[in-house]
């Protein structure tokens, strides 16, 4: 089986991985790599769980319904800057799919606790600022900041 | 009060990090919606849960739980057990449903503070 994971890490506080759609067996595995990558820079500890939160769903996004995407990770002095931009279906109606509860899971997703239309939603709740974009039959572009204001007094 | 003392007390079925039952338990969370117990979970928490499939291994994994309980005698799915002996994530099984178990986990934490 190819790895799902493909972690170019191009310098310090910039970082690419690759998630292939479908594979639910690997789900996770970029989230769990960006919060010890978070975590190694002593990033606070509120600042790491709320980046691992946004990012697990949007991973599971990615998994659960597009073909493949990317997920971008810059640090900055400011902020983690979590860019996650999909190749798949994209969603018809963005106000319709950030409501709790929404979803448009299959049963299979359903059955394994995912799809409870929590995704999106969560992401907005947990990120400092969030955009997103989608075009029909192309993708899903997310865009979320989570500040360190924390982390720059100390630096 | 760590993962193994709960074992012990609540004679639960030790599957898998057997070497990791010094634990510490912190709190405890029970759900089998993963987003809920993602978004809601915390570090040193154990996690109880119906579901088996190997996505609990890496929540527990990403959220830092102190272990997997799966209630109601349930047993995991084959590659969920790999992916814990691998990533070395307590997994234990419990006969009781999940209302029961939780009630005497929090009972357990509680009379320990």
């Amino acid at each position: 089986m190819k790895p799902a994971v493909n972690n170019t890490e191009n310098n310090l506080n910039k970082y690419s991985f690759n998630i292939e759609g479908g594979n639910f067996n690997d789900a996770g595995t970029v989230s769990t790599r960006i919060k010890s990558i978070l975590k190694q820079k002593g990033l606070p500890n509120d600042v790491v769980r709320r980046s691992a939160i946004v990012c697990y769903e949007a991973e599971i996004n990615i998994v659960s319904y597009a073909r493949k995407g990317t997920v971008n990770l810059t640090v900055t002095s400011e902020a983690i800057e979590i860019e996650v931009i999909d190749e798949g279906p994209g969603i018809p109606d963005i106000k319709q799919a950030m409501e709790q509860g929404y979803s448009t899971a299959n049963q299979q997703i359903r059955e394994m606790g995912f799809g409870a239309g929590m995704g999106l939603y969560n992401i907005n709740t947990y990120s400092d600022r969030f955009d997103i974009s989608s075009e029909v039959n192309k993708g899903t572009s997310l865009k979320m900041i989570i500040k360190t204001s924390q982390l720059t007094k100390d630096t | 009060m760590d993962i193994g003392t709960i074992a012990k007390e609540l004679n639960l079925k030790i599957l898998s990090a057997s070497d990791r039952m010094k634990n510490n338990v912190t709190g405890g969370y029970t759900g089998d919606l993963l987003s809920d117990v993602m978004a809601n979970s915390h570090e040193g928490d154990v996690w109880i849960t119906r579901q088996v499939h190997q996505n609990i291994v890496a929540i527990a994994t990403l959220k830092e739980h102190a272990g997997i309980i799966l209630v109601n005698s349930c047993e995991p799915a084959k590659d969920t057990l790999e992916r814990a002996i691998q990533e070395n994530v307590p997994i234990l099984i419990c006969n009781l449903p999940a209302f029961e178990l939780t009630g005497k986990i929090y009972n357990l934490l509680s009379a320990a503070k």
